[in-house]
């Protein structure tokens, strides 16, 4: 069932291995089978009491009027929270590595900025009864118009969607409103280049959609702390989090969790903890909150939508030139671990291949959407659907086989990559030639003798000059030799962006000579050309 | 709101609890008997982890009316032991890696013993039809599928 291949790289660990490679039974599996593990909600506390929130019917809209009075005399009702009620009703889940400025409220007050953003919570004896209150609470809403496109919330004069970024993107180091990676001069590279290839890739938000769903319950404790069980995967990051809306030292908080039912990412959030444990602050009594299962699909956070623009300039013999990256991440509304997942991004591209020349703009941008978060490589999984798709059009076009394009252009031991690191213990070539034998796909001899171990460094490891950014613009792309679009039917484009018109065919000046201070080369010229 | 009392064997045992009108029988499960093996997913009956045996049928406790259970036998997770011995079902999930999170898994082992009692020779076919209905988000399908196949063969081997 399990295969390890310890040909591969043998020289590269002892072969003492105890644990890997056998079976080892999960500790947690006899509570599985005999349905004993206990989730957060298998806890049933003494005079537990429901939390519910009023959820915003608008993508956009700012709110005139809450009017909670008759909610508040509902039967069952034991208290209504409003934002004001939030000890610090503003919050940004990375501040607490101090990335981001706090841009989320708990509970909304000014505005939502998206389509089912909590604004008040009820807390009632039955979760009928905080349903039946939150019916009785009437907003008076004055509709604001609303982004839903990336490229669109980037526009000038598109609505505002968080005030905290203006432009709708976030600021990267106080300063910046996008990522940048400049390696070589794309220039150059799509002007040595035989065909140069441009597309579009777009992946939509994915929900998590774990069997259990988002909740806690939090309850008083004897020792005057707070103990709260939940499904968060995060459970220190949680507890830090609540502490701080909640401005309670952090040792007042007892977590207990670590069985979730299903996570991947989307119970990262402290979506349901603060309000949970401020609702057993102001009653004095446990309380649960828990999503239903609409409330996970609609409003649990997703994995961010992406769009990605890949172009690429290759050579006759299959040798990629350039490849520029423009791609635009989806935060949603809020920030929460989109800035992040931009990061991870850019320290992807350009995929696990050496090109000379790599040019890459990435944006977290702001949207009336459902705010994004973590899922399974969040950041590079997208990119990584847009780079593969391009790999096979580029392998398709100079009439190679795709594995062996990839041998091809895979990075080796010693080789420079864009961010100016030396390659080490890379493994894509022997994953390939794997995949390749058990797919029973022929791939040539040369191929099969390539090693992630050979041919690495050397001139693969030179840094080209790399121009300032005035001289290269997406927009003022140069004119390549020989423009070839993809051959294997048509993309149907997904917005009306109109097609970037085909460069007309024409001599390539010769590439800009930079001044010497304007590369980065020779910072780390000291790195060259080491193997490991 | 006006309660309703309600009897019905509960893994064998005579329960009594007493529910609202409109609750669920999962709800009747987990917050009167106490028994919280049959998870709450959906409450839609689109995800089978609240999966029960009502007169040995598998049956979606979230969408069943509370009061259908009035003298029936009811069978959960947590009756399939018996004393301290693991039901072959749970020893075959857990030699078979059949599950992750585990919450799907009261559901899945439920589903699967309504099968088994019913057909205690089904095909691969019929073991993924019978699990249909219950989703398992950690992908774990196969090893799942395998588990209580290799019930199917150990007991036929028995019998053998």
């Amino acid at each position: 069932m399990f295969e390890l291949r310890k040909d591969i790289f043998a020289d590269e660990r002892d072969d003492n291995l105890k644990e890997i490679g056998k079976g080892t039974q999960r500790q947690d599996m006899l509570g599985h089978v005999t349905a004993t593990s206990t989730y957060f909600n298998d806890h049933k506390l003494q005079g537990m009491l429901h939390l519910k929130v009023l959820r915003s019917p608008h993508s956009h809209a700012r709110i005139r009027r809450i009017d909670v009075a008759e909610a508040e005399k509902m039967p069952g009702v034991r208290r209504v929270i409003r934002g004001a009620d939030v000890p610090r009703n503003l919050n940004t889940l990375l501040s607490l590595i101090n990335f981001g400025i706090d841009d989320e409220p708990s509970l909304a007050v000014d505005k939502v900025r998206y389509k089912g953003e909590p604004m008040v919570a009820v807390v009632a004896d039955s979760q009928r009864e905080a349903f039946e209150a939150l019916a009785k609470i009437r907003v008076d809403y004055e509709p604001l118009p609303s982004v839903f496109d990336v490229e669109d919330a980037l526009k000038p004069g598109a609505p505002v969607v968080n005030e905290t970024y203006p432009k709708n993107s976030f600021t990267f180091y106080d300063k910046y409103d996008h990522q940048k990676l400049r390696f070589g001069d794309v220039a150059r590279g799509f002007a040595e280049s035989d065909h140069v290839i441009e597309h579009r890739y777009q992946m939509s938000p994915i929900e998590h959609a774990p069997t259990e769903t988002n909740g806690s319950i939090a309850a008083p404790d004897t020792n005057g702390r707070y103990v709260v069980y939940t499904s968060t995967q995060a459970l220190f990051f949680s507890l830090d989090t609540c502490a701080k809306i909640l401005d309670v030292p952090s040792n007042k908080l007892h977590f207990i969790g670590g069985t979730v039912g299903g996570g991947f990412g989307g119970k990262v959030d402290t979506m349901t903890e603060p309000l949970a444990i401020l609702g057993a602050m102001l009653t004095g009594r446990p309380v649960r909150y828990v999503f239903g299962r609409e409330e996970e699909m609609q409003f649990g956070s997703p994995r961010g939508a992406e769009r990605i623009y890949v172009k690429d300039g290759v050579r006759r013999d299959g040798r990629i030139m350039a490849r520029q990256v423009r791609s635009y991440f989806d935060s949603g509304a809020y920030t929460r671990l989109s800035s992040y997942a931009v990061i991870k991004c850019v320290a992807h591209i350009p995929g696990p291949y050496t090109i000379p020349h790599v040019h890459a703009d990435v944006f977290c941008a702001y949207t009336n959407r459902t705010p994004s978060t973590a899922m399974r490589g969040f950041g590079v999984t997208a990119l990584d659907f847009a780079l593969e798709c391009q790999m096979d059009r580029l392998a398709h076009l100079v009439g190679m086989d795709p594995m062996e394009f990839r041998i091809l252009n895979a990075y080796r031991d010693g080789d420079m990559k864009a961010h100016r690191r030396i390659a080490k213990n890379t493994a894509l070539i022997e994953c390939v030639q794997v995949a390749a034998e058990k797919a029973k796909w022929k791939i040539g001899e040369e191929f099969k003798r390539a090693s992630s171990l050979k041919d690495g460094g050397g001139e693969r490891a030179q840094i080209t000059l790399t121009p300032r950014d005035a001289a290269i613009s997406f927009a003022a792309r140069p004119a390549a030799q020989q423009r070839t679009s993809y051959d294997r039917g048509t993309i149907a484009p997904l917005a009306p962006e109109p097609a970037p018109p085909p460069p007309p065919p024409q001599p390539q000046a010769p590439a800009p000579t930079p001044a010497s201070s304007s590369h980065g080369a020779t910072r780390f010229s000291s790195v060259f050309g080491r193997r490991r | 709101m006006a309660k309703t009392a309600l009897q019905f064997r509960h893994n064998d045992h005579e329960v009594a609890v007493f529910v609202e009108g409109g609750d669920s029988l999962l709800v009747a499960l987990r917050d009167g008997v106490g028994d919280h093996s049959p998870k709450f997913g959906c409450g839609q009956g689109g995800c089978g982890a609240c999966t029960v045996l009502i007169d040995g049928e598998a049956h979606l406790s979230c969408v069943t009316l509370a009061e259908m259970a009035e003298g029936r036998s009811i069978e959960t997770a947590d009756g399939l032991k018996t004393g301290p011995a693991l039901h072959p079902l749970q020893t075959a999930f857990m030699e078979h890696f059949a599950a992750q999170c585990g919450y799907c898994t009261p559901g899945m082992l439920m589903a699967a013993k309504a099968l088994l009692d019913h057909n205690p020779q089904p095909s691969r076919q019929d073991v993924v039809e019978a699990i249909a209905g219950n989703i398992c988000r950690c992908t774990g399908y196969e090893p799942i599928i395998n588990a209580i196949l290799s019930v199917v063969t150990r007991s036929s081997a028995a019998r053998a």
